[in-house]
């Protein structure tokens, strides 16, 4: 009998004794998911749950810069073990690639999502937010093939060239029949609501809106800072665990 | 002890074989392992050790070292992995996400990153014999 890769089998048992795993994902990069990602995780930790951060945009990881996350690494010991930063769980292949260029194709970007997937032992949490990558490529089909709890939180921001490609990602999870929880209108800048209209008009819950914050760029690289935007406040407003 | 974490997705994949081809147990289990995620051997077999129990009560493990082979993409030049050129960080990295090789690794003729893993990457069951 000739066999194959044994990864994928033991990844149901390394989600076990995760509840919720929801990826913060939009067919759009720029959008704010991973801004979005980083601080909502920050906020359920801080208000008690156990919380993990994994971040799987391979070629453009930046959850570690939003946080300021230095000299953090993984323990291993029957696995890697994710470090505790800011309450949370924390992963990121910049730990592994030490934010070099980190060119991977297809392929690649699967092995390395099967492999982290398989030996990370994340242990009991609440919720594991995933900062995804853009797009509906590799990443999200994977996910949706191996983590079957996976939750989707749609972003997008006012602007219908990203709101297109949004619409088309909808769909695609709506016949792959993957859980979505909503849409957050990121970045927002006026009072127009054709975005919340046309979502319902799809059925799906429009979460709310975050306007635009000037000050969030200056408060990068620092949890508390982060946390004390209004940004911060929004998303806490917005996205309450319990009632999503 | 990362190894720990492969050998049971080995043990865990042969299970679902096992209960698939209705095996009683499993006598032989024969694992690859690729140079380029550098898996050490003992640790491995120390592990599948320490997860014998029921269907694996009596399993032999055998472990066969395979080479790692890169190909280029851009000029098609192929070439074998080696640890050398590469400080213990690096080895260690591309031992826990063989992938960031990509980071680390450039074409011996042409210098790009851009290659593809052809043989050899990780861990691989190569073949289970069991009893029905
Ligand atoms: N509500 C907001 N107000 C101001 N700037 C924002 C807001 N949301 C995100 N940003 C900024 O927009 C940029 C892109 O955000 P990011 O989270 O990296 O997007 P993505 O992960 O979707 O590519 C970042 O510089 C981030 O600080
Ligand atoms: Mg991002
Ligand atoms: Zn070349």
């Amino acid at each position: 009998m000739k066999l194959l890769d044994p990864r994928s089998s033991v990844i149901d048992k390394r989600l076990k004794r995760i509840r919720r795993v929801i990826a913060v994902s939009s067919g759009k990069g720029g959008v704010g998911k991973s801004m979005i990602a980083t601080v909502f995780a920050l906020i359920m930790a801080k208000s008690g749950l156990k919380v993990g951060l994994f971040d799987l945009d391979f070629t453009n990881p930046s959850t570690h810069l939003i946080m300021g996350a230095k000299n953090v690494l993984p323990k291993e010991e029957k696995g890697i073990i994710p470090p505790f930063f800011n309450d949370l769980k924390y992963l990121s292949l910049v730990f592994y690639s030490g934010d070099k260029a980190t060119p991977l194709r297809g392929v690649d970007v699967s092995n390395a999502l099967i492999e982290l997937l398989s030996v990370t032992q994340w242990g009991k949490l609440d919720v594991l937010v995933i900062d995804m990558p853009p797009g509906i490529g590799d990443v999200v089909l994977d996910l949706i093939r191996l983590v079957k709890k996976i939750e989707f939180l749609i972003v997008t921001t006012s602007s219908q060239i990203a709101f297109h490609t949004v619409k088309k990602q909808i769909k695609l999870l709506r016949e792959l029949k993957v859980k979505t929880i909503g849409l957050v209108e990121n970045m927002k800048m006026n009072k127009i609501k054709t975005i919340q209209e046309e979502t319902e008009k799809l059925d799906l819950r429009f979460l709310g809106d975050i306007p635009y914050d000037s000050t969030l760029e200056e408060s990068i690289g620092d949890c508390d800072k982060l946390l004390a935007t209004n940004f911060s406040k929004m998303i806490n407003h917005t996205l309450l665990i319990k009632e999503i | 002890m990362h190894e720990w974490a492969l050998a049971e997705a080995v043990i865990t994949a042969a299970s679902k074989i096992a209960v698939k081809e209705e095996l009683k147990e499993i006598k032989e289990i024969i694992v690859k392992i690729g140079e380029l995620q550098q898996v050490d051997e003992d640790i491995l077999i120390f592990a599948f050790n320490q997860l014998k129990k029921d269907l694996f009560r009596n399993t032999l493990f055998y472990i066969v070292k395979a080479k790692s082979k890169l190909e280029c993409r851009v000029c098609g030049f192929k070439w074998d992995f080696k640890t050398q050129n590469l400080d213990e960080n690096t080895v260690e990295s591309i031992h826990f996400v063989p992938e960031v090789a990509h980071a680390y690794i450039k074409c011996l003729r042409c210098g790009s990153p851009d290659f593809e893993i052809i043989e050899g990457r990780g861990i691989w069951l190569e073949e289970i014999r069991g009893v029905k």
